[in-house]
């Protein structure tokens, strides 16, 4: 726990001055740590052995709350929470539903419900205005309209605030007995409900959890592009979710920002060195991950620092 | 210098070799290359546009080097993939201009990508060449002073073929819609039908479908317009969807009950070889068509679609025109910048004033930029027909639409303007060339 935490911060650090050292980099980092906010959310799930394929579909809730509440109400500190509440919210009623299913039918009910949502922002094309999407008005920051340069920097540090406190409460949840009974319904479900556990109640607190998580990450989203459009909710970009998981590595809170940085870093340069091929350095990569990394890189950390996840 | 360390940073990608790559934009004397930041399709269903607009590009750059580059040092492109998306895309725009400190930027084919990137140009204070996206809504939703089209967008390309459709076919009573479910499938509707209602009121609107992008099946939809037999059928889609729609409406005899329309067939024509049939209404997203019947320059428009059939073996698409537009939006704004400072290099301010109501030629006529950034093109709609100089369809009977008479005027929203319309203008269409 302890050694984990200062790998963590460690990896602030390092985030931090790679930030202020390239200016560029800054926004990519701010979009990583939001993705990591949503992969910590499949991490989760992930525990109870389950893996969600539409777990974009909160993400894109979270913001089109921010693109469709910003102009009436453009202030930022009330946006992230609220982007967070209502993915709960539509976490809470598609979660009733799909915590009754396992494994692939779990996967592909959320598949199909995410991609629902995507129709849906696609075809209410009066309200969202389809796939070109919606401008994000501009927001404000405790009721200060700051210039593009500082609010880069709060995004960014906002971005690593909630980082680290979903961070922390993800490893605390894992620890706690809510957590261990999530590997409990891996292992053998049956076992868990003998000892009077709701194993429905254990995931649906995680599901709820996961979809708060990705909210929250898509009003980061949105609110660093200032663009959203409703490719944010399509399956591609929850297959990045898990794809992302599986680099970072399933063992740790950690893993999940070490992947979801290590991704879009890879897709950058992948795309910055071969602009016509760079699906297929990211395909590359996420091989050698499978083939001599089975515990992501998070894994490869840990081991080399021999640090018990 | 500047490639060598990017490309270090590129291999290291370590902390320490990222430091290196960092601060090298802003240069305000005369930098060793003028660069250029290109984004467009390399990936995924529009890159039937993308990939070959930038082999177009790579030849123009080419050329132009070859003949001491602009302001008299070299250009140098650099490609981004658009088909990530946008929180992608906004990324690599800041990354071509904050760290390989691109001095232009050349934004997107897709209009929802164009959206992005030209609020990113006001906060940058970039020059952006808006290259090939149509939606309407950039310059009717807010002003971006750095921003620029060099060419025509949605409303004078839909309002175009509608008055031809007048002239060719005055009195139709019926009309379909076939067109992609995305933002320009259902813009371009909106702004049809807003026009059609004020210019022939009456018309029974048969049949409204959306087919989903990229679907290869049409059987149903193909049916439904056999059954409901509308006269005219109007379908903006492009790329793979548009070759699929013809080929299987054309097997099912389709074409021979009712006229097509196809404001974007252009770009698949080639593909498509004798499929159309003749006597469809077709257009171009412009006035670029490689049998243009009065070029400004026929030797020029003759050097430009050979030249790129000698390379690619292949004849020039529209996005093909458009990007040469930019190009050529680019040498002469530089031209006028440098002009104005008396042969000093332009900061990013100055050459932005360069580009406002600049004129530059294409390798058909000549575009002026209006003072919202608009680019004013000439739109050419004509009657498929086959010759023996092409193994595809190109137009006849084309009339060519001034860009002032399509086009909103400035500071207005397309579909209010379209309501102001009357059916005078049709008085106004020019005689066939």
């Amino acid at each position: 726990m302890i050694a984990e935490g200062l790998i963590a911060l460690v990896g602030a650090g390092v985030l931090l001055a790679v930030a202020i050292a390239v200016p560029w980099l800054k926004f990519v980092l701010t979009i990583a740590l939001a993705k990591g906010i949503a992969v910590l959310g499949i991490l989760l799930l992930l525990r109870a052995g389950q893996v969600s394929f539409g777990h974009a579909m909160f993400l894109a809730t979270g913001a089109y709350t921010v693109a469709f509440l910003a102009p009436a109400m453009p202030e930022a500190l009330l946006l992230i929470p609220l982007g967070g509440l209502f993915a709960g919210l539509l976490g809470l009623l598609v979660g009733l539903f799909v915590v009754r299913y396992r494994d692939i039918f779990f996967g592909m009910l959320n598949l199909a419900i995410s991609m629902v949502l995507y129709s849906l922002l696609e075809k209410l094309y009066h309200l969202t205005k389809g796939t070109d999407g919606i401008r994000v008005a501009r927001a404000t920051y405790a009721g200060f309209d700051l210039p593009r340069e500082t609010q880069e920097w709060l995004m960014f540090a906002i971005a690593l605030g909630l980082a680290a406190l979903f961070g922390t409460l993800v490893a605390a949840y894992l620890r706690s007995p809510m957590g261990r009974a999530l590997a409990g319904i891996k292992t053998r479900e049956t076992r868990l409900e003998f000892l009077g556990v709701s194993a429905r109640r254990v995931l649906l607190f995680a599901y709820v959890a996961s979809a708060v998580m990705g909210g929250i990450a898509g009003t980061l989203v949105a609110l660093t592009t200032r663009h959203v459009t409703p490719l944010l909710g399509y399956w591609t970009s929850s297959g990045e979710l898990v794809f992302i998981a599986i680099l970072g590595g399933a063992g740790s809170a950690v893993g999940a920002f070490l992947g979801a940085v290590a991704f879009e870093l890879v897709r950058v340069y992948a795309a910055a060195s071969v602009a016509d091929a760079w699906q297929m350095i990211l395909g590359g990569v996420l091989l050698l991950v499978i083939l001599f990394a089975p515990g992501g890189l998070w894994g490869i950390l840990a081991g080399r620092l021999k640090v018990r996840a | 210098m500047t490639q060598e360390l990017s490309r270090r940073a590129l291999m290291g990608a370590t902390a320490g070799s990222l430091l290196l790559a960092g601060g090298n934009a802003g240069a305000q004397q005369k930098p060793s290359e003028l660069r250029v930041g290109i984004t467009t399709f390399l990936s995924g269903p529009a890159s039937v546009f993308g990939v070959p607009s930038k082999q177009m590009a790579e030849l123009l750059f080419e050329q132009v080097n070859a003949q001491g580059g602009i302001g008299g040092i070299p250009v140098k492109p650099y490609f981004v993939d658009e088909a990530p998306g946008t929180e992608h895309l906004v990324g690599e725009y800041r990354r071509l201009v904050q760290n390989e400190g691109v001095h232009v930027m050349f934004a997107s084919i897709s209009s929802g990508s164009c959206l992005a990137c030209t609020p990113l140009s006001d906060e940058m204070r970039k020059t952006t060449l808006l290259w090939d996206c149509g939606t309407q809504r950039i310059f009717e939703e807010g002003k971006h002073p750095f921003a620029f089209r060099t060419q025509g967008f949605g409303t004078p390309e839909v309002l175009a073929p509608l008055l031809y459709l007048l002239k060719h076919k005055p009195d139709f009573k019926s009309i379909a819609v076939i067109n992609q479910d995305y933002a320009w499938g259902r813009d371009s509707w909106e702004l049809w039908k807003t026009a059609m209602d004020v210019l022939k009121p009456g018309v029974r609107v048969v049949a409204e479908m959306f087919p989903r992008l990229g679907a290869t099946d049409y059987s149903t939809e193909v049916t439904r317009l056999l059954a409901s037999r509308p006269e005219v059928i109007l379908t903006t889609s492009w790329g793979g969807d548009l070759v699929t729609l013809v080929r299987q409406a054309a097997e099912r005899r389709l074409f021979e009950r009712s006229t097509f329309v196809m404001p974007v067939a252009e770009a698949s024509l080639q593909l498509l070889g004798k499929t159309v049939p003749a006597g469809h209404v077709i257009g171009a997203r412009g006035d670029h068509w490689n049998n243009h019947p009065k070029p400004k320059d026929p030797a020029k428009l003759a050097k430009f679609v050979d030249g790129y059939r000698a390379r690619y073996n292949e004849y020039p698409i529209y996005p093909c025109h458009h990007m040469a537009q930019a190009i050529s939006a680019l040498q002469a704004g530089y031209a006028k910048a440098i002009a104005a400072k008396g042969g000093g290099w332009p900061n990013d301010q100055e050459l932005a004033n360069a580009f406002r109501g600049l004129t530059f030629d294409t390798p058909t006529s000549t575009i002026t930029l209006r003072e919202d950034g608009q680019g004013l093109e000439d739109q050419i709609v004509g009657l498929s027909s086959f010759n023996d100089k092409f193994p595809f369809a190109v137009p006849k009977d084309m009339i060519m639409f001034p860009a002032a008479m399509v086009s909103t005027p400035v500071g207005m929203k397309s579909v209010d303007w379209l309501k102001t319309l009357t059916p005078a203008i049709l008085a106004q269409t020019p005689a066939p060339i």
